[in-house]
């Protein structure tokens, strides 16, 4: 297991300029898998290839058409295997690492991010702008409106970050506790690098560098009604504010457009919901009317605004404990985010185009 | 046995809890010499190595290991006192041995050879109680050195992801060891507080792994299938035994320049792994269940006495813990020499392969990579 350890997981070296990002999207994989698995070594660096052989074959299921990509020649095919093969050997043995909270980034990169990216690119058409406001290193806490019934916004957020940085950067999101409850959830959520939404996770990651992400709302955006859609609730008590304050770090506040119309919420069954431990029972115009179909989330089209980060570290360290400081800090960033909102739903030619 | 022929040779005389005020002197030259180390919970390994380890120790002049029970290993040069922690024999111990450093090992999960679950707590939390005691009273002690776990942070999913010394748990354990721990640590606290002279060390182990280590987690792993929460994934943290015994040297001297060793202290290895890697690393199959099937075979188990599959066990391989060791390694200047993977992967090493060794899948998966294959197929097997 020696050699996974020295995994050159966040290099910037083999990393192309911003140039090259379109190709990476889909390359990061098996350019990994290059230049990592013995099986592969001795090939060339994959930036010189033609991005459409990249795909790497990660999980059974969503194994690729190969017979369909004739343009990548044999010696591609047989790379894109071994790299395949490399990677479900690493992961079979047990030969990968992950950090203090469970993030598995190997994971991440090369299944569960390709799993999200169809949705993000095809279903949903995602238009990210402004990722420039994210600092290409140190920490910095994204702060975003929070909608849409089940946590998409958060997810297409991740894979915004992940395929239109230039630097490869990761968004470690802070989700709430009942995340960590569910089954099955909470260890996808630890995998994608997700922890609980408390005031020493996010300072951990922050003082890590890590680039972190909330949405302050919380329950009472996500599972607001549809008649309340873009009406930004209140940021929780502001404690965002001064874990970015104790760390300073910039925040950069999101506007997410498009999740809002997933799930029209138009009832709340609250019994239901009680009963079942959840914070909202939705009911929709189709769930659970139409059962499993009605859990389909409505095709919007969604748009993604990093906007323009608050600087946090020209104060001193006891404004962290200044409550009116925090109000008007945690004030700043609603607003700025919900100016946002309204300036690109007056852009915004149809909910589904 | 030999304890009996090495206390035999050293002291034969002063060792019969009789109080002679003649025995004093030993003690007494002992304390301007050199320090005298009383090691409790001696029968176990980790007790015996570490006596044998401490007594290596150019500063230590003598090391008075008790047990209620004789060990099995030998102490080396060390003076075995048969003393029941639960019974207050343990202040004679103590008066007349003037031994200036306690060293409590004897707070463990699981009983040596056959006691139950009710001898363990009783040791545990009476036997800490009255150590405590006869520390009290003592005018010789310096220095107490605990032996605690990670244990008293409990495992809940509303927990942050990682713990340090001064987190409160969320949920404090209901019972078992965790809750010992906790109630020790309570108890050791109040004497801190009581004895300000007296330089009290905590450390909260992680879970103890390696080739002689009998925690309930190393008995977990010896399963031939590991059974596991369906839908979990738990991190989990080692420290290695040689760290262990290290980290306790460390304690229980005089601290090294630029370093404090008093307080409340983690003790883990570098790093994190989760359940299924252990699975992998160590080549057995796991076996998912769901939470409350779980639960239930857990206390089956546990009903017919087979293993102490214990409710705060579950709870780990549920939500799994990990802490902080920034401590450890700035204030009291210990770094350990395994990470938790080297830790496992000793400890993986010392129990022989499982029925997947993962020498053997990786080479099923080079021979598969090795065939000439036909449209360039893969194996269908989930990665995860």
């Amino acid at each position: 297991m020696a050699d996974a350890k020295v995994i050159p997981f966040d290099d910037d070296r083999s990393r192309g300029s911003a140039a090259q990002r379109p190709p990476r999207r889909r390359s990061a994989g098996s350019r990994r898998n290059g230049t990592e698995s013995p099986l592969v070594r001795e090939v060339q660096p994959l930036p010189s290839r033609p991005p459409a052989q990249d795909d790497v074959p990660v999980t059974g299921e969503e194994e690729p058409p190969e017979e369909a990509r004739d343009d990548s020649g044999p010696g591609g095919l047989e790379r894109r295997v071994a790299g395949g093969l490399a990677f479900l050997r690493r992961r079979l043995t047990g030969d990968y690492e992950v950090d203090d909270f469970g993030y598995d980034e190997e994971l991440t990169d090369q299944v569960l991010m390709s799993l999200l990216r169809p949705v993000y690119e095809k279903y949903f058409r995602v238009e990210v702008k402004g990722v420039e406001n994210i600092p290409a290193k140190g920490g910095a806490l994204i702060v975003a409106n929070h909608s849409g019934t089940i946590p998409m916004d958060g997810l297409m957020m991740q894979v915004a970050v992940h395929d239109h940085h230039p630097d490869d950067r990761h968004l470690r999101l802070l989700a709430a506790d009942l995340v960590f409850m569910l089954p099955v959830v909470n260890e996808l959520a630890r995998k994608l690098g997700h922890t609980l939404a408390c005031a020493e996770d996010a300072e951990r990651l922050l003082a890590k560098g890590e680039l972190v992400g909330v949405m302050p709302e919380g329950f009472k955006g996500i599972g607001k009604p549809f008649s309340e859609r873009y009406k930004l609730q209140r940021f929780g008590r502001g404690g965002f504010v001064s874990t970015a304050l104790r760390q300073g770090a910039p925040i950069i506040p999101c506007s997410i457009v498009g999740a809002e119309e997933i799930y029209p919420m138009i009832g709340n069954a609250k019994t239901l919901a009680r009963v079942l431990g959840f914070p909202y029972f939705p009911l929709t115009p189709t769930f659970p009317w139409l059962g499993p179909l009605g859990a389909i989330p409505l095709p919007t089209k969604w748009t993604i605004q990093f906007g323009e980060p608050i600087r946090t570290d020209g104060y001193p360290p006891e404004a962290a404990d200044d409550p009116m400081l925090m109000f008007n800090l945690t004030d700043q960033v609603r607003e700025q985010i919900q100016h946002t909102l309204y300036k690109l739903l007056v852009q915004r030619r149809s909910v589904f185009f | 046995m030999h304890w009996a022929v090495i206390t035999a040779q050293q002291r034969p005389a002063r060792l019969a809890v009789h109080g002679d005020s003649a025995e004093y002197e030993g003690g007494r030259k002992a304390l301007i010499l050199g320090k005298v180390v009383l090691v409790t919970g001696v029968a176990r390994q980790l007790g015996g190595r570490y006596v044998r380890r401490i007594q290596r120790d150019p500063q230590v002049d003598r090391v008075i290991a008790v047990d209620a029970i004789p060990p099995e290993h030998h102490l080396g040069g060390a003076d075995f006192i048969q003393a029941d922690l639960r019974q207050p024999t343990i202040a004679r111990v103590l008066a007349e041995t003037a031994a200036d450093t306690v060293v409590h090992l004897d707070v463990t999960a699981t009983a040596l050879g056959s006691g139950s679950r009710t001898s363990v707590k009783e040791t545990n939390v009476i036997g800490t109680m009255q150590l405590l005691g006869a520390c009290q009273k003592s005018p010789t002690v310096k220095r107490l050195v605990v032996k605690s776990s990670t244990n008293v942070y409990g495992s809940a999913p509303r927990d942050p992801a990682v713990f340090t010394e001064t987190t409160s748990a969320k949920s404090l354990p209901s019972g078992g060891f965790a809750k010992d721990t906790v109630e020790v640590e309570g108890y050791v606290r109040g004497f801190a507080r009581r004895r300000p002279d007296v330089a009290v060390c905590v450390l909260r182990f992680a879970n103890i792994l390696g080739p002689t280590a009998e925690t309930p987690l190393a008995s977990y792993f010896s399963l031939p299938a590991l059974p596991t929460v369906l839908g979990y994934d738990p991190r989990l943290q080692f420290v290695h035994e040689d760290d262990v015994i290290e980290v306790l040297r460390i304690a229980s001297h005089e601290p090294a320049r630029g370093t404090l060793n008093s307080g409340t202290f983690n003790i883990a290895g570098d790093g994190v792994l989760l359940l299924s890697q252990c699975a992998r690393r160590l080549g057995r199959p796991t076996v998912p269940l769901l939470l409350p099937a779980v639960t239930w075979a857990g206390s089956l188990v546990r009903t017919l006495g087979m293993t102490d599959f214990s409710p705060e066990q579950i709870r780990l391989l549920t939500h799994g813990r990990v802490v902080a060791t920034t401590q450890m390694r700035e204030t009291l200047g210990f770094q350990p020499k395994y990470t938790t993977a080297e830790t496992f992967a000793d400890f993986a090493r010392s129990r022989g392969p499982g029925l997947l060794p993962p020498e053997a899948v990786a080479g099923a998966v080079d021979r598969i990579a090795a065939l000439p294959f036909a449209g360039g197929h893969l194996p269908t097997q989930s990665a995860n």
